[in-house]
């Protein structure tokens, strides 16, 4: 582990916020017991990683925290999950008005078939934060800069999204996702498909980020986990093992489990 | 079994390892590469089979019915007598109106007899009768309207092509010869060469017959004259009815099954009945339009309505399974990454799903209409069989207007007994192929145009 990086990113998390409270979060597929019990704090303007084996439910919790989930017919999700103090699976709550403000970014990038633009114009279109062209222009540059990719696309803004290069189709799908001016990002597993190289540049980029969102990465690595996070929680067979510190959990963990997966010997 | 019972060294196993060289095919790789060049032919036979069999069809089609494509003509000169067509000599078209279209046959006689004389053409038994069955019904009717069109004509000599009667003109395309003339009652030797005759002359000719795809349909007397119009009309407002109809209707009920409706025994229901509605015999769909369209609503038979209304069922189905199969294949991804940046699910449908899915959308729709184009059970039923000989006027109008779709009219000309006929109904095939072959092209050419990648 590298614990010089560990040591430089380590921050003082006892003074954010909460931005995500979460008690008691139960989730069903069906008659599958996906998420039994979990309950979480997740801070604003942190990185927070979700680790664990397959199959463990980290994605699963991932998407119920901007309501991806209601997409799957049979999922069923119970307790509660508070953003900013309200709970997202209140009746009232619109999941439209609810992921424009929980962004999320996916495992295989996913650009539009359309221009560069328009991916990024995309949801500040249909939200309707830009009131002229001039506006949006501004929207979809400052978008690509906080992505890293401003400089590399800037004389092919109009070129298919699809044209680029895995890493920098990741990076579109990011400014995409900050477009909107989410306060909460999701990232599940973003790095799975690319090379060492853009991993790299996207996981410095989410180091970036954190200064304006609150991040959450799903992620496989957990080299990844302890680069990126000052937060990680490790799930195991759908339930929260260990929530902490990025340091203390991958220097002293507290749970067997926990140590047991980090040094290998389960997952 | 008998392996069981008599067992055999296993060549792999670590205690007698068997090295074979790679240069000799073994026993059983021989048997498998047999296997492979046996179904491999298996293949080419097969598609040779249907290629011959579409080569042969073709062949056939092309040879029956290209000479309808062609008409004989002959170019004499014809006297429009004034006490003929204007007995009143007034040249009052409302009295020359009551001259019948007989009474123009009679200067085709006298024009063709002039002909004769003049040329010293002499042709043992020729009758009266060999001349008056020259020309075509239709030569007499063109000639009248002609001169009710132009009144300045009467007195004078005019030399306009003249229509031949399909005998005539058969025996230019190879359909009547020497001999079935002197068997057929329509036609005769000496016919026969006064028309080769002319034909030395450089009086008869053969040109291009745009009649047959623009005029309307005829009687028995003069199947020379019948043409395409009516049948091309009536398939292209069916063709119109149904695209308008089917395709909205198709994509609003395959989105909305697809996309928005309970997965729950109800949806399944429509699902399996929706298969179940494309293998219905087309015909059935025949008697619910005639129960439904013309018996109930009480819409008009034989209307391009009625039978687009007939065929919009038909191609529900088809529309509806493919746009589904369409639907299906746009990756989850883009749904996820629509949906993750807040867009509604109709927002991800429309502007996101639907785009990607247009190209099979599109695809499926044309093939239900090509499909529908060359439908003839169902119409039959709901009298698009009519013999119509007036076109049916522009739309919306026309769609109420008595009309004839091509595949009927092929079906049409088949039952008919001159030969003549027969010839038509082969060259109608021809045309309706053609616009199978467009609509097909026109698919092929939307998919390349919309098909992205993602």
């Amino acid at each position: 582990m590298d614990d010089v990086r560990l040591a430089e990113r380590a921050v003082d998390t006892d003074a954010r916020d909460i931005k995500f409270q979460c008690r008691d979060v139960q989730v069903w597929y069906g008659e599958k017991h996906a998420i039994k019990d979990v309950s979480v704090d997740l801070l604003d303007k942190t990185v927070t990683a979700f680790i664990g084996p397959s199959g463990c439910g980290k994605s699963t919790f991932l998407r119920c925290l901007n309501r991806m989930n209601d997409t799957i017919g049979i999922a069923r999700v119970e307790g509660q999950m508070l953003l900013d103090g309200e709970n997202i699976y209140d009746r009232r709550v619109d999941p439209v008005q609810l992921r424009a403000r929980v962004g999320m970014v996916f495992q295989k990038p996913n650009p539009f078939p359309k221009s560069i633009y328009d991916n990024v114009a995309y949801g500040p279109r249909i939200h309707g934060l830009a009131r002229n062209r001039a506006e949006l222009d501004e929207i979809v540059e400052k978008a690509l800069r906080g992505a890293a990719l401003w400089n590399e696309v800037k004389d092919r803004l109009h070129e298919t999204g699809t044209g680029l290069s895995g890493g920098q189709q990741q990076r579109l799908c990011i400014a995409r996702a900050v477009a909107t001016a989410p306060e909460v990002l999701l990232m599940d597993e973003p790095c799975s498909a690319l090379d060492p190289i853009a991993t790299a540049q996207v996981e410095e980029l989410i180091d970036e980020l954190r200064a304006t969102f609150s991040v959450v990465i799903v992620t496989h690595s957990m080299q990844q986990a302890a680069r990126v996070s000052q937060k990680t929680a490790f799930f195991h067979l759908g339930n929260l093992v260990e929530y902490g510190d990025t340091d203390d959990i991958f220097t002293r963990p507290r749970d067997p489990r926990t140590e047991s997966y980090i040094s290998g010997r389960i997952g | 079994m008998t392996d069981a019972t008599t067992p055999r060294p296993h060549p792999a196993s670590p205690a007698a390892p068997v090295r074979r060289s790679l240069l000799i095919e073994d026993a059983r790789t021989k048997r498998r590469n047999a296997a492979e060049r046996r179904f491999r032919a298996y293949g080419v036979v097969a598609i040779g089979l249907a290629i011959a069999a579409l080569v042969f069809l073709l062949f056939t089609i092309f040879r029956d019915g290209s000479s309808a494509f062609f008409q004989t003509y002959a170019r004499i000169p014809v006297a429009i007598e004034a006490q003929v067509v204007d007995p009143a000599g007034n040249r009052d078209p409302a009295e020359m109106q009551k001259v019948l279209t007989m009474g123009y046959g009679k200067l085709l006689d006298n024009a063709l007899a002039a002909y004769v004389e003049e040329n010293g053409i002499q042709i043992e038994g020729l009758s009266e009768r060999d001349l008056s069955t020259f020309f075509s019904a239709q030569g007499r009717a063109d000639l009248r309207n002609a001169v009710l069109a132009d009144p300045a004509l009467v007195g004078t000599v005019i030399e306009a092509p003249v229509m031949t009667s399909s005998r005539v003109d058969g025996m230019f395309k190879g359909r009547v010869s020497r001999d079935s003339a002197a068997r057929d009652a329509k036609t005769s030797v000496a016919q026969y060469e006064l028309a080769m005759a002319m034909e030395k002359q450089g009086d008869l000719q053969t040109r291009f017959n745009w009649d047959f795809v623009t005029s309307t349909d005829s009687s028995d007397n003069r199947p020379e004259a019948a043409g395409l119009g009516v049948a091309i009309l009536g398939s292209l407002y069916m063709m119109l009815i149904v695209l308008v109809l089917s395709l909205p209707i198709g994509v609003a009920a395959s989105i909305y099954l697809e996309e928005f409706a309970p997965k729950n025994r109800l949806t399944d229901a429509i699902e399996v009945n929706i298969s179940n509605l494309a293998a219905v015999p087309s015909i059935v769909f025949g008697i619910l339009g005639l129960a439904v369209f013309v018996n109930f609503v009480g819409l008009p038979r034989s209307a391009p309505i009625v039978g687009g209304l007939v065929l919009t069922l038909l191609t529900l189905p088809t529309i509806i399974i493919s746009t589904r199969a369409a639907l299906k294949a746009v990756p989850p991804s883009i749904r996820d990454a629509a949906l993750g940046v807040g867009a509604s699910r109709m927002q991800t449908m429309f502007h996101h799903v639907l785009p990607l899915a247009m190209p099979g959308i599109l695809t499926g729709t044309i093939l239900g209409l090509a499909h529908a184009l060359g439908e003839t059970a169902p119409l039959l039923l709901i009298g698009m069989v009519a013999f119509v000989t007036t076109y049916p006027s522009a739309p919306p109008e026309g769609f109420l207007d008595p009309a004839s779709a091509l595949p009927v009219q092929v079906y049409n000309w088949t039952q008919r007994a001159d030969p003549a006929f027969f010839e038509r109904a082969s060259g109608a095939i021809i045309v309706l192929l053609a616009f199978l072959l467009a609509m097909n092209l026109l698919a092929i050419y939307l998919r390349r145009k919309f098909e992205r990648r993602w």
